[in-house]
């Protein structure tokens, strides 16, 4: 294959991962405190559909993309006073807030269907962006794709190596023990609930700014619950989760490509269905490998109501 | 720290490290703690003595901060004080050794030990403190190994870490030796006699009388959660102490009826499983062998496969072969729980709520539950609801359950009164094997006595009985032959129990 068409196909591999890599290690922070949060799709569709509308508005993708953020803390606050304040089930709570999301996302992004803006600006560092082969794989991306592996890189950085990590994964592993303690629980929860929330509203903004600069409802396509696949798949370890998401990505781009290409006497209806079905495989195999789950966090689901 | 100071004097030398005066404690209509008072000296070993229920866990909970008591006061050296967080009492220098521990089996030892310190201690130096204080107390601690892989022994002495890293003036111990071998319980009272040497108060917490005797100065006595004693437990006897916490004289178990030689009834070969659970125990090579007339203890601390010897035996888990149980002669290792329940066997597993009975479900269903293919409680497929309500009646007269309405939910009796149900519920099946695990765990010495004789006039009438416990004493009690579990293997030489012993020398 033609050096120039391997980079152009890893490129595009790179830039389907990232939005799947910024939800799923928002999502993998939330899990690590103790909480399921199902409602990943439902706070990137609102994200997509709030940050083209608000960067179409201001014309600015800083502004889009802060106010995607915004948007998926505003439902997963909802979704943390529900969960953590009323102790209600997760996996209804979560179920109820994607739902929740891709209906006011229809709402929300409403006015601002067929429009079109421009995508966001790509790194170029004269010299280096030009180099054969590899220049625009690694020098260049938009400001979505470095951040979303420093997002990985800090959050590796903030679970094992400093303490309030610890205190985070100490309450995900056991909430009984960190109340008898005097770990403060709930607030660690919510906040994780909101880091989350804000990953997955970037994730939405992305989709909508940078990765197909326009919306329209039901753009995100079941990728926020690819994202929580990949959670699983992770471990609950964010590098992991930065090569399962290239995965993933590879999975989408290779169907866009052989589509693309025609070659292929596979229906394209299967084609799309990759991503999906790779989902589904690895879930398998990993259940298989590791039977007992021995790496879930061990509070993970469980609604906590301190005894006071 | 929240703790208000009105009286500015130093702390004279005989002003009690802590004093508890009228201590209430309501959680709705019911009164845990009922005006408790209670002084503490410093340097001195104190024992908080009592029955299950009897509302010492509620009392300490309120001294280190993790309950606020509904009235009364807590002075600490003289000075009035309302603790209404662990970390009040922990910046006073109270420090707690919890009955459950509050570890985190996915972290090392290191990091459950730094979780409890303050935020600006330095990791680096975390290392260090943790060898300062294993050398000092004599306790051996590894701060890299998860703490799923320790035994109760280990994860205790990380709890014993945790608190004295903080210096305490008061260090409350909540049953510290429920979990323990007699050895790491040794141990353990080295460590503690040297915290009494350096004039720490010690507040103990236990049923068991023998150690309070060896270890204690003082001890409060109580009973359903009023002060009903102060006494010095070394001039006391064992039988007094007993009589003052139960309130009346427990009667003791009487064994009568045929000797353990009926045929073989409930036999393993071979058994070898690996455990459903996360950090289980696999079984490895468990052989055993009940006779008809015959109870067999297992002993064993908890977490060396008590539970997954249950679940092989019960059906719960099906073995690898066939021929790896037996009952009553057939090979069953295939079959599951209701299979065996129509060999005529039985079993009562050692978590009451959710295991053996369903809490929200009424008595009567709770029979269907474990009755519905043997007891004729199931036609049709509609429930007989006259006959279960008749069979739980049955139960509730035989085996004196206290309950309050007519068929109530389960999670509405007592801990007590429920096991006794749900063990009665089995036994008057009349079945001609039983299989128990933790009968009287967290039970009244009434009930436990109730249960433990129901058990012996089972076997009496010509039943294999076995008993899973970590009660020594209460194995000792019932057994015809001890076998213990370790690490999923089981002893291949049985030692005779007291009940057998007892026999041959009258």
């Amino acid at each position: 294959m033609n050096p120039d068409i391997l980079q152009l196909v890893l490129f595009t591999i790179v830039t389907a991962a990232t939005p799947l890599l910024i939800a799923a290690i928002g999502e993998l922070v939330v899990e690590r405190a103790g909480v399921l949060n199902l409602g990943v799709e439902g706070m990137m569709i609102v994200g997509a559909a709030v940050g083209f509308a608000a960067g179409y508005a201001s014309n600015s993708i800083l502004v889009g993309a802060l106010a995607g953020m915004a948007a998926g803390m505003a439902l997963s606050l909802l979704f943390a006073l529900l969960v953590v304040g009323l102790a209600t089930n997760q996996v209804a709570s979560g179920l109820a807030l994607t739902i929740f999301g891709l209906g006011v996302s229809g709402l929300a992004g409403a006015g601002f269907v067929g429009l079109k803006r421009e995508a966001a600006s790509h790194l170029f560092i004269p010299g280096l962006s030009d180099l054969p082969f590899v220049g625009k794989l690694i020098f260049g991306h938009d400001f979505f794709v470095y951040g979303g592996l420093g997002l990985t890189a800090a959050a590796w950085w903030f679970l094992t190596r400093t303490r309030a990590g610890l205190t985070l994964r100490a309450i995900g592993d056991n909430h009984v023990s960190a109340h008898s303690l005097g770990l403060p629980v709930r607030r660690y929860r919510v906040l994780a609930i909101l880091f989350g929330g804000a990953c997955a509203g970037l994730a939405g903004a992305y989709l909508s700014l940078a990765y197909t600069p326009f919306w329209t409802p039901g753009m995100t396509a079941g990728r926020g619950w690819i994202a929580l696949a990949l959670v699983v798949f992770s471990s609950w370890r964010p590098w992991r989760a930065l090569a399962g998401a290239l995965l993933f990505g590879g999975a989408t781009t290779l169907q866009l490509h052989a589509q693309a290409a025609g070659g292929f006497r596979v229906p394209a209806q299967f084609m799309s269905a990759l991503p999906y079905i790779v989902t589904i495989l690895a879930l398998i195999v990993l259940s298989v490998w590791d039977r007992r789950g021995t790496t879930a966090p061990a509070a993970l689901g469980k609604p906590f109501v301190p005894d006071r | 720290m929240t703790a208000a100071t009105t009286l500015a004097t130093p702390p004279a030398e005989n002003t009690p490290l802590v004093s508890l005066r009228g201590i209430v404690k309501r959680f709705g209509d019911f009164v845990a703690n009922d005006r408790i008072d209670l002084d503490i000296r410093r340097g001195e070993t104190h024992a908080l003595l009592g029955e299950n229920g009897a509302g010492k866990s509620t009392l300490v909970k309120m001294l280190y901060g993790l309950l606020e008591p509904s009235e009364g006061a807590i002075t600490w050296e003289g000075r009035p004080i309302r603790l209404t967080r662990p970390d009040d009492a922990r910046a006073l220098g109270v420090g707690m050794v919890f009955q459950h521990f509050s570890l985190f089996d996915n972290l090392t030892v290191a990091e459950n030990i730094e979780l409890v310190l303050p935020k600006e201690a330095r990791r680096a130096d975390l290392a260090q403190k943790i060898a300062a204080i294993s050398q000092r107390y004599g306790m051996a601690l590894e701060p890299d190994r998860p703490v799923w892989s320790l035994s109760a022994g280990e994860r205790q002495r990380i709890e014993i870490a945790r608190c004295l890293l903080q210096d305490p003036k008061l260090v409350i111990l909540d049953e510290p030796t429920s979990v323990l071998t007699p050895q790491e319980a040794e141990k353990l009272f080295v460590t503690l006699d040297s915290l009494k040497a350096e004039g720490r108060a010690l507040l103990y917490i236990s049923h068991r009388l023998e150690e309070v005797k060896r270890l204690c100065d003082r001890a409060t006595i109580l009973r359903r959660g009023k002060v009903v004693g102060a006494c010095d437990p070394r001039r006391e006897s064992a039988r007094s102490l007993a009589a003052l916490m139960v309130g009346q004289e427990v009667a003791e178990v009487k064994a009568e009826g045929q000797a353990a030689n009926g045929p073989e009834r409930l036999v393993a070969k071979n058994l070898s499983m690996r455990s459903r659970e996360t950090h289980g125990v696999a079984l490895r090579d468990v052989a055993l062998t009940v006779r008809g007339g015959e109870v067999l203890g297992v002993a064993g601390v908890a977490g060396n496969g008590q539970s997954e010897l249950f679940a092989a035996l019960s059906g719960e888990t099906r073995a690898d072969a066939d021929e790896e149980v037996w009952i009553d002669g057939r090979p069953c290792g295939l079959s599951g729980v209701t299979a065996r329940r129509l060999m005529n066997a039985s079993f009562v597993p050692e978590e009451r709520n959710g295991h053996a009975a369903a809490p929200d479900f009424s008595l009567s269903d709770n029979v269907v539950l474990s009755r519905h293919a043997t007891g004729g409680l199931a036609k049709g497929g509609f429930i007989a609801a006259g006959a279960a309500r008749a069979a739980a009646q049955r139960i509730v007269d035989t085996f004196d359950v206290r309950k309050s309405g007519d068929d109530p939910p389960a999670r509405t009796l007592s801990g007590g009164n429920l096991q006794k149900f749900v063990v009665g519920r089995e036994i008057l099946r009349d079945p001609g094997v039983l299989v128990v695990n933790q009968p009287t765990w967290g039970v009244d010495a009434m009930a436990a006595a109730t249960i433990r004789q129901a058990i012996l006039d089972l076997a009496a009438r010509g039943a294999a009985v076995l008993v899973i416990s970590q009660d020594l004493d209460e194995l000792f009690e019932i057994s015809d032959r001890i076998a213990v579990i370790h690490d999923g293997a089981l002893s291949a030489r049985s030692t005779r129990g007291r009940r057998h012993a007892r026999k041959s020398a009258c």
